[in-house]
C-alpha cells in the first residue's frame, strides 16, 4: 500500500487524488502531515498541491454529482477529520469508477460515510448559527468568539452577511486563530492582530471596551431565558441533550 | 435604573410562557431592503430552557391585564398576580436589541385583552409595523390573532407578521364552557378561516400575474394551541380535534401542552400535580405520524382504541394491532409501507429506495444507512434475514420489544397481558 502524505488542505485532498489515477495506483492511504508517521514497509509519496490538478479533479466531480453532493463533499471535507480525508479519497474513487448516480447507493459505506460526516458538519454549523452571541464593543463592532468542533465559519459567513447588513461584526475562530470581518460591505477573513486590544481568552469582554447599552441588554437576556421556563416541566438530560456543557461558556444566559 | 423594565420583562415572558409555540420555520423574508435579518426556512433554536424547550423568539405579551376569566390560564381576572405592560417602544426596542445580538430569530407578542379586542389587536399591529417599516426588521414575527377583531386589522397584521395564531385552549367545546363559559370556538373558527382565505386570495393573485409584486401575507401559516389534562378529553377526542382544523384551517402546526395546574379551581388538576407529559408526548408522535408518515387519525385512535399507549408509540402500536401486513419486504415494499415500519423514520425509508435500486439490501447495511434495527426486525425482511417459522403473536412481540428497549418513561418493563 503507497502512503500519500498531504498538508491537510482542499487543494491538496484534490491533487492526492489526480495522483492516484496518474499513478494507476491500487490502494492508497491518505494521511495529514502533521499526523504522518515514517514506517519503514511502507512506500510514501509527498503530494505538492497543484491548482490545475486540484482543478481537473474537481471539474470532474462537478461532472459527475450533483450540487448538492459537491457541497457535502466540500462540508465533510471541513471536519478536518483524519479519517473523513481517506472516506473523501475513497468515495471520489467510488463516484468516478462508477455510472452517474451512484452517490444515491446508500448501501456503500464510502456514501455513507460522507453523508455521515456532512450531517455532523451541518449539526456544527447550525449550532454556531444558533449560539452565536454578540456583544457589542464601544467602537459599533458586534464581537462573537468561537470555538467549534469542525471549521465552520467559512459556511456560516453567508447567513451572518445576509441577516446582519446594517451593523459590523466579527466572528473568531478562537481554535483555527482566524476570523470573519463584515465592515458593511463584504466579510473578510483576518487574523488576531488585527483585533489585538482584545484579549480573545476571555469569552465575556470587559465592560470598558463595551457600549454602553450592552450591559443591560445582556441582563435582560438572561432574565428572559429565566422567566420562560417552566420549573414543573424541569428536564436537564433533555436541557444538555440540546446545549451541550461545551458550548456553555459562550453562552450569556448560562454564566 | 434598569429596575423597571427587567420586572415588566419578568412578569410577561412568564405570563406568556405557557404558550408552547416557539417556531421560526416557515418564514422566507428576505433581506432586500439593506436593513436587518433574514428568515431562516428552517427555524433556529437560539437556546433551550432547563425544561428542554426551544427558546427561538422573543415570547411576551404586551399585558396581562385581561378583561376575561379563564379557569385555566395564569393571568385570569381573578387571579392575585402583578400586573404590567409594555410601551410600544420598549417592545421595539428589546426586540432589536435581542435580535442584533443573535439572541433570537424573532418576537412573539401575545396579550391578556385589555378594553376590547379592537383595542388590542391595534396594538399588537402598531408594534409589528414598527419593527417591518420604521426598523426595516425581516426576522419573524408570531402575532396573536385577537378573536373578535375587525377583518382590517387581521388584514393589516397579516401584512407584517409571519405566523400568526389563535389558542383552541381547550380540546372540544364543552371542555372549553366547562372553564371559560365567555368563550367558544366559533369565536376562534372566524378569524382562522378568515386568514386562512386571505392568504389563499394573496396566493391567487400572485398566480395570475397581473400585478408584479404581491405582498406577502402571514407566509409561514397559521397554528394553534390546545391545553391537554384539564378537561377530560380522550386521546381520540384530542386527535380528531387536531385533525379537523388541520384539515379545513390548513394549520401549519397544532400544539399539545400539557396543563399545569395553576389554581386551586376544583374543576382541574391540584397544584402539584405532575403535568401530563408523557400523554403529551404520545400526542405529539400521533400528530408527526398523521403530518409526515401518511397515517389517517382514524388508523391510530378509534373507538375500539381511544387512548394513545402509554408504554409503546403510536406507531408500534399501530403495527402490533396490524401484525397481518408485516413483515415488509425492505427490497421491494412500496415507499409508504416502509414508512409504517417501527423503527423506520422519513430519511432511512427514502435513503433505502433509493439504495436497493443498486441492489438488494442486508441488515448490516440498514444499520449504516441508520434505522433502529433492534425495533424495525421484528417487521421486515432483507436479504439475509432468517426464516422464522414460529412468529409471535403481538402480546408476545410487545413484550419483546419492551424488554429489549429501554423507554425514558418506563423504568420497569411492563409485561402484563393485554386484556383483549
Amino acid at each position: 500500500m503507497t502512503t500519500y502524505i498531504f498538508n491537510g488542505s482542499f487543494e491538496g485532498l484534490l491533487t492526492a487524488i489526480f495522483e492516484f489515477y496518474d499513478r494507476k495506483e491500487k490502494a492508497v492511504e491518505l494521511v495529514w502531515d502533521k499526523l504522518y508517521q515514517p514506517s519503514i514497509l511502507d512506500e510514501a509519496l509527498e503530494i505538492v498541491n497543484d491548482e490545475f490538478k486540484a482543478k481537473r479533479v474537481w471539474d470532474g466531480l462537478k461532472k459527475k454529482l450533483s450540487p448538492e453532493w459537491r457541497t457535502r463533499f466540500y462540508k465533510a471535507y471541513l471536519s478536518e477529520d483524519p479519517q473523513t480525508f481517506q472516506d473523501l479519497l475513497d468515495f471520489a474513487r467510488y463516484i468516478f469508477d462508477n455510472p452517474a448516480g451512484a452517490e444515491a447507493n446508500f448501501g456503500n459505506p464510502h456514501v455513507i460515510a460522507i453523508s455521515k460526516m456532512d450531517k455532523k458538519v451541518n449539526r456544527e454549523k447550525h449550532r454556531m448559527k444558533a449560539f452565536i452571541r454578540f456583544q457589542q464593543t464601544g467602537d459599533n463592532i458586534y464581537y462573537c468568539p468561537v470555538d467549534p468542533d469542525f471549521n465552520v465559519l467559512p459556511l456560516i459567513a453567508s447567513f451572518f452577511k445576509n441577516r446582519y447588513t446594517d451593523q459590523r461584526w466579527i466572528i473568531y475562530d478562537l481554535k483555527r486563530k482566524y476570523g470573519l470581518f463584515y465592515d458593511l460591505k463584504s466579510v473578510q477573513e483576518i487574523t488576531y492582530e488585527f483585533i489585538s486590544e482584545i484579549d480573545i481568552k476571555k469569552v465575556i469582554l470587559p465592560i470598558e471596551l463595551t457600549d454602553p447599552k450592552e450591559e443591560l441588554a445582556s441582563i435582560l437576556w438572561k432574565d428572559y431565558f429565566n422567566s420562560t421556563n417552566i420549573p414543573a416541566r424541569k428536564n436537564m438530560k433533555l436541557h444538555i441533550q440540546h446545549v451541550p456543557k461545551r458550548y456553555w461558556k459562550y453562552l450569556n444566559e448560562k454564566q | 435604573m434598569y429596575d423597571r423594565i427587567r420586572e415588566k420583562l419578568s412578569i410577561l415572558a412568564d405570563a406568556a410562557k405557557y404558550d408552547v409555540s416557539c417556531s421560526s420555520s416557515g418564514g422566507n423574508r428576505k433581506n432586500d431592503n439593506k436593513g436587518i435579518g433574514d428568515s431562516s426556512a428552517s427555524g433556529i433554536c437560539h437556546t433551550y430552557t432547563e425544561d428542554g424547550r426551544c427558546v427561538s423568539l422573543l415570547k411576551i405579551l404586551l399585558t396581562n391585564h385581561c378583561v376575561y376569566d379563564c379557569a385555566f390560564c395564569v393571568s385570569r381576572k381573578s387571579n392575585d398576580v402583578k400586573r404590567a405592560a409594555f410601551t410600544v417602544d420598549e417592545v421595539v426596542e428589546l426586540t432589536m436589541s435581542f435580535y442584533r445580538r443573535n439572541y433570537i430569530e424573532g418576537l412573539f407578542l401575545s396579550s391578556g385583552i385589555f378594553k376590547n379586542a379592537d383595542f388590542t389587536m391595534e396594538r399588537l399591529v402598531r408594534i409589528a409595523k414598527r419593527l417591518r417599516l420604521e426598523e426595516r426588521f425581516n426576522g419573524y414575527i408570531h402575532l396573536k390573532t385577537i378573536p373578535g377583531a375587525s377583518q382590517e386589522l387581521l388584514t393589516e397584521a397579516g401584512l407584517y407578521a409571519d405566523r400568526m395564531s389563535i389558542n383552541l385552549e381547550m380540546p372540544t367545546e364543552m371542555g372549553l364552557k366547562l372553564l371559560a363559559p365567555e368563550k367558544s370556538h366559533d369565536d376562534v373558527k372566524m378569524p382562522l378561516g378568515f386568514i386562512k382565505d386571505t392568504i389563499a386570495k394573496f396566493k391567487d393573485e400572485k398566480k395570475t400575474g397581473l400585478i408584479k409584486s404581491i405582498p406577502k401575507f402571514v407566509p409561514a401559516g397559521q397554528s394553534t394551541q390546545m391545553v391537554i389534562g384539564a378537561t377530560p378529553e380522550t386521546d381520540m377526542e384530542i386527535m380528531y380535534s387536531a385533525d379537523e382544523y388541520y384539515k379545513n384551517f390548513s394549520l401549519k402546526r397544532v400544539y399539545y401542552s400539557g396543563y399545569i395546574p395553576i389554581s386551586h379551581d376544583s374543576r382541574m388538576p391540584v397544584i402539584g400535580s405532575q403535568p401530563p407529559l408523557l400523554r403529551e408526548n404520545r400526542l405529539y408522535q400521533t400528530d408527526w405520524l398523521m403530518r409526515f408518515y401518511g397515517f389517517n387519525v382514524k388508523e391510530l385512535l378509534n373507538t375500539n382504541n381511544p387512548h394513545l399507549d402509554t408504554d409503546i408509540d403510536p406507531k408500534l402500536s399501530w403495527a402490533l394491532r396490524n401484525l397481518e401486513q408485516f413483515p415488509v419486504d425492505i427490497n421491494t415494499a412500496d415507499y409508504h409501507m416502509i414508512l409504517r415500519v417501527p423503527g423506520i423514520g422519513v430519511n432511512s425509508a427514502q435513503k433505502i429506495v433509493q439504495a436497493r435500486k443498486f441492489g438488494k439490501l442486508r441488515s448490516d447495511q440498514l444499520k449504516k444507512i441508520g434505522i433502529s434495527y433492534n425495533r424495525a426486525k421484528h417487521f421486515i425482511r432483507c436479504a439475509d434475514s432468517p426464516i422464522i417459522l414460529n412468529e409471535p403473536d403481538a402480546p408476545h412481540l410487545k413484550s419483546i420489544i419492551l424488554t429489549e428497549s429501554s423507554s425514558k418513561y418506563l423504568k420497569v418493563p411492563q409485561n402484563q397481558l393485554s386484556l383483549f
